[in-house]
């Protein structure tokens, strides 16, 4: 098919298939204009590195250049099928301003400098500050993007080797939550379900995850269900008018911040129905009756006015969760970023405790991530947990982890939870860490408050040090900077929503004199001369196959088991999901089989936390609650959001992705056939809230905060009354700024708000009070949002906004 | 019968707690955990502070259910201060001695409503140990949260 259609098309043409049948294959391509497949001298093994999905796909090169891409017709995940960024993405990497020197902080200015220039310093500066303060003034915060090798490297690195508590990523915006909540649940994280729960469910519900734009083969594969015989029925939550809620049997909009509520009318619809699998609730949970209670006081009438939902649609939601014979669930940003995250998280896995629907065909919970590689960080530990999955609450698993490490168990902080992100920025912010050390993300941009980040990120006595591939608006305030190669320019696997690990194998060499991050952290273990107990390399590793062996052994018999795994394996085959051992050499489709948890206080890689507070349970209270490691079914009150509206900021901003972008478009932005779909930020506001504020389509907007203001294009939609949205993709390293606003604010992060989830400490980017006004009537040309996801109302069906 | 003066005393200990919150909120402002949890549990003593009020009448007390609390001009002048030195470590220290003292607060109010329970127990006055049983359960959970969050800071506070 025409591939340049698919920035239009996103999804592509239906292969309809059947409830329990297999989904077809269809193989999407997109080779460079002018080449031809025959031109191709070598297809490279990989997968997609720009969202969570994993699809597989092989790397076209011709003259050691990446010249297009194919999809694997044999992978579990996309059966040959790629999304727009899958075949546009790759060209961001052969870019011109890719950097490919390390740069230097000399009088104020970055300038080019040599590695050993660029180590020295930070080796300088690190052992300084051992030296004066300890571990405790040495932070890192990483992302998503990652493989697999680098992040447990870093985890032996940081943990280890400088042995401080502050390692952190990313990933604490997009997968916290979820991982907090399997851990509330289930005792430990890992994915229950499997894509191919898609194949046999009767219901999808899907929890503020607009799956058409983030996952768009997963949507795919949904689609084609959709389209073939006995099709399922689709449950969407968000307050957006999303391809999602479109294709809906029932879509429940609720007001931002009233999640909890929402579900605990589902619960308590479940409960009043009779649809509760009693004696699998008996047999295989805890907590049963403190849910019962706490949901009796959320029937549909008194949710109905805390969310701004018809009863009678919460009553149609709770039939369709009720009536399921193989509901499948997915969870994304809408609850993960808003308030109460992990709570409501929670509640979904309660929905499926409920019902006894799990580890089954079709009974699946997926608790989404937003990034490619945030599964593979939750496992290795480079993200405020232990490799592994291991509770560092528990000295067993510590000592063993010290055990792997051949170092002595009190070298491990493990006094506390790990340090997690917005806590290390507090850190940052009030000078007692002193070197942070930023690999592949952009803080500056990515970060709520972002006129706070920036004061944090530019403090002087701050020494901060930026691993990536491009000067992004963070890499700008650094002391030095260290040019890391891409994807595509070397090799390592991860792991995707549904546990499948992909290796990506290296296709070009990277430019200039950048390095694979691998190489960058093993380079830095050696030149701090870190040890183990027995005076030996803490670092037995340099490369990418040798770190994946020495994870192998980390993970054996944990339950992230990659023991059966290796490259030889996964090299030509395609994605196998964990755990994948001896017994169980093909992997693991479906987790909890028969519903046995790794929950029992030896095994569980956490107590758990107080779902309101976030502190941790302790040992002997989690001991005393679920003695024999069944699911944990955890009740939750609905609380107000911190911000609400008020006169001065009436509306509630929400903030989001498209489909075309992926984080702070460093890649994307540079990728022309994205950046030309998606160029500039929009606003969008309801109908209602347009006319309310004298707004037209294609009219320059301000949106304001009690933290700062944005201005952007208005697109008119079929949003909620009430919510405005932006997407946040948009900083300014592509404007003349650099890395801050020139007159006003292009980030949506300008105007988010300092606060998280108590539990898994996510901050809260959807329920901001703002205010919106006109600047400027427009041209008559529509915003520069994308028609394919955020369609305009038709003009004439807009009594409001026609004015 | 004295359960009307442990009530008047966990009465004044319940608002003194809440005030004590609010004041370590206002005072860390730039720790948003602290500023944000604190507020939170403030809001739980205001609440039990109403509920005691509601059930004294029974034993004998006359207690007002929202004694005043409103911020000095002192507390008005610490909030405007802390939120410059907002950028020393040396807050942490600061911080993790006010969270202490909540701590302690919660603590002894903990001890109270066990009393009051345990009382309640004695002449089964079912409401009373409704009230003391749920309140006792959200008391732990303040100085349950207080405790984690010194845990936590002293590995940075006291280090640095």
């Amino acid at each position: 098919m025409p591939t340049e259609d698919r920035i239009s098309d996103i999804w592509g043409e239906r292969t309809p298939y059947a409830r329990g049948g297999r989904w077809p294959t269809r193989v999407d391509s997109h080779l460079a204009p002018g080449v031809e497949e025959t031109e191709v001298e070598n297809w490279v093994q990989s997968a997609s590195t720009l969202h969570s999905n994993g699809d597989a796909f092989d790397i076209a090169v011709r003259d050691g250049r990446i010249v297009g891409v194919r999809g694997r017709p044999d992978d579990r995940v996309n059966h040959g099928r790629l999304g727009p960024k899958d075949l546009f993405g790759w060209q961001a990497i052969q870019s011109g301003d890719r950097l490919t020197h390390p740069l230097l902080r000399r009088h104020g200015e970055l300038v080019e400098c040599s590695w050993d220039e660029a180590m020295e310093a930070l080796v300088r500066r690190t052992r300084e500050l051992l030296d004066e303060q300890g571990p405790s003034a040495v932070g890192f915060y990483t992302t998503g993007q990652l493989f697999l090798e680098e992040y447990y490297t870093l985890a032996l690195v940081a943990h280890g080797g400088i042995r401080t508590n502050h390692v952190d990523g990313n990933t604490r915006l997009c997968t916290a939550t979820a991982a907090e909540a399997l851990k509330q649940s289930f005792g430990c994280d890992g994915q229950p379900g499997s894509y191919t729960d898609v194949d046999h469910a009767d219901v999808i519900a899907l929890f503020g995850h607009n799956v058409a734009e983030t996952q768009t083969v997963l949507w795919m594969r949904i689609l084609d269900r959709l389209a073939g015989d006995d099709p399922p029925a689709i449950l969407c939550v968000d307050p957006r008018p999303t391809p999602v809620a479109r294709a809906a049997t029932v879509h429940l909009a609720p007001r931002p911040g009233t999640n909890v509520a929402l579900m605990n009318a589902l619960l308590h619809e479940v409960i009043a129905r009779g649809d509760v699998d009693e004696q699998w609730v008996r047999a295989h949970t805890v907590g049963y009756d403190d849910l019962e209670k706490t949901v009796g006081r959320y029937s549909p009438d008194v949710v109905s006015t805390i969310c701004d939902v018809p009863a009678a649609d919460i009553r149609a939601a709770g039939r369709l969760v009720g009536e399921a014979t193989a509901l499948l669930s997915t969870v994304l940003q809408g609850f993960y970023q808003s308030h109460q995250a992990t709570a409501a998280a929670v509640q979904v896995n309660n929905l499926h405790l409920l019902r006894g629907m799990i580890g089954r065909p079709g009974c699946g919970i997926l608790q989404m991530n937003g990034q490619p590689t945030a599964e593979n960080t939750r496992e290795c530990g480079a993200d405020g947990d232990m490799a592994g999955f291991r509770n560092w609450s528990n000295t067993d698993h510590v000592a063993d982890l010290a055990r792997v490490w051949n170092i002595e168990p009190a070298q491990i902080p493990h006094a506390t939870p790990p340090t997690h992100a917005m806590q290390i920025m507090r850190y940052v912010e009030d000078g007692s860490i002193r070197l942070l050390w930023v690999s592949g993300t952009n803080p500056a941009v990515s970060m709520p408050e972002l006129a706070r980040m920036r004061s944090i990120l530019s403090q002087e006595r701050l020494f901060l040090v930026v691993q990536d591939i491009f000067l992004t608006e963070t890499a700008q305030l650094a002391d030095i900077v260290l040019p890391a190669a891409a994807w595509g320019e070397k090799t390592g696997a991860f792991t995707n929503v549904d546990r499948t690990v992909h290796l990506s194998e290296k296709a070009v060499e990277p430019p200039g004199q950048a390095r694979p991050d691998l190489d960058i952290f093993v380079d830095f273990a050696r030149r701090m001369d870190l040890r183990d107990k027995d005076g030996g390399p803490l670092v037995t590793w340099s490369t990418p196959e040798e770190a994946f062996d020495a994870w192998r052994e980390c993970s054996r018999g944990r339950p992230c088991d990659y023991s059966g795994l290796s490259y030889d394996k996964l090299r030509g085959g395609s994605g196998v999901q964990w755990p994948c051992t001896e017994e169980a050499p093909d992997g693991t489709e479906r987790l909890y089989d028969g519903g046995v948890f790794w929950a029992s206080p030896e095994d569980c890689e956490s107590y758990g936390r107080d779902l309101e507070t976030g502190a941790p349970v302790e040992e002997q209270e989690y001991r005393a609650l679920n003695p024999y490691g069944r699911a944990i079914i955890k009740a939750a009150d609905y609380r107000p959001a911190h911000e609400l509206p008020d006169e001065e900021h009436p509306l509630q901003l929400i903030t989001g992705r498209t489909v075309y972008h992926f984080h702070t478009r460093t890649r994307t932005g540079r990728a022309p056939e994205l950046q030309a779909a998606a160029p500039d930020v929009w606003v969008e506001v309801s109908i209602h809230d347009a006319a309310v504020h004298g707004l037209r389509e294609g009219d320059l907007a301000e949106v304001r905060t009690r933290r700062g203001e944005v201005r952007a294009r208005v697109r008119v939609c079929g949003i909620r009354p009430g919510v405005v949205f932006l997407p946040f993709h948009y900083g300014y390293w592509d404007t003349e700024a650099g890395w801050r606003p020139g007159e006003h604010g292009r980030a949506a992060n300008e105007l988010t708000l300092t606060d998280w989830d108590p539990a898994s400490k996510q901050p809260i980017f959807k329920t901001a009070a703002c205010s919106v006004r006109k600047v400027s009537d427009g041209d008559g040309t529509p915003s520069p949002a994308p028609h394919a996801t955020a369609p305009p109302v038709p003009a004439g069906s807009t009594t409001g906004a026609d004015r | 019968m004295k359960i009307g003066t442990v009530l008047r005393d966990l009465h004044h200990d319940e608002h003194e707690l809440a005030r004590t919150l609010l004041r370590v909120a206002e005072d860390h402002r730039a720790d948003h955990e602290v500023y944000h949890l604190c507020r939170d549990l403030a809001e739980w003593s205001t609440r039990h502070v109403r509920e005691i009020a509601a059930m004294a009448p029974a034993f004998g007390e006359q207690l007002d259910p929202a004694p005043d609390g409103s911020p000095t001009l002192v507390d008005a002048a610490r909030r405007a201060i802390s939120k410059r030195t907002g950028r020393s470590p040396d807050m942490e220290l600061v911080m993790v001695r006010d969270l202490r003292d909540v701590y302690l607060r919660a603590s002894s109010v903990l001890t109270d409503w066990e009393m009051i329970g345990q009382a309640a127990q004695a002449i089964v006055h079912e409401e009373l140990l409704e009230l003391a049983t749920r309140c006792q359960s959200e008391t732990k959970r303040q100085a349950t949260w207080a405790n984690a969050k010194i845990k936590e800071s002293s590995t940075q506070a006291l280090v640095v």
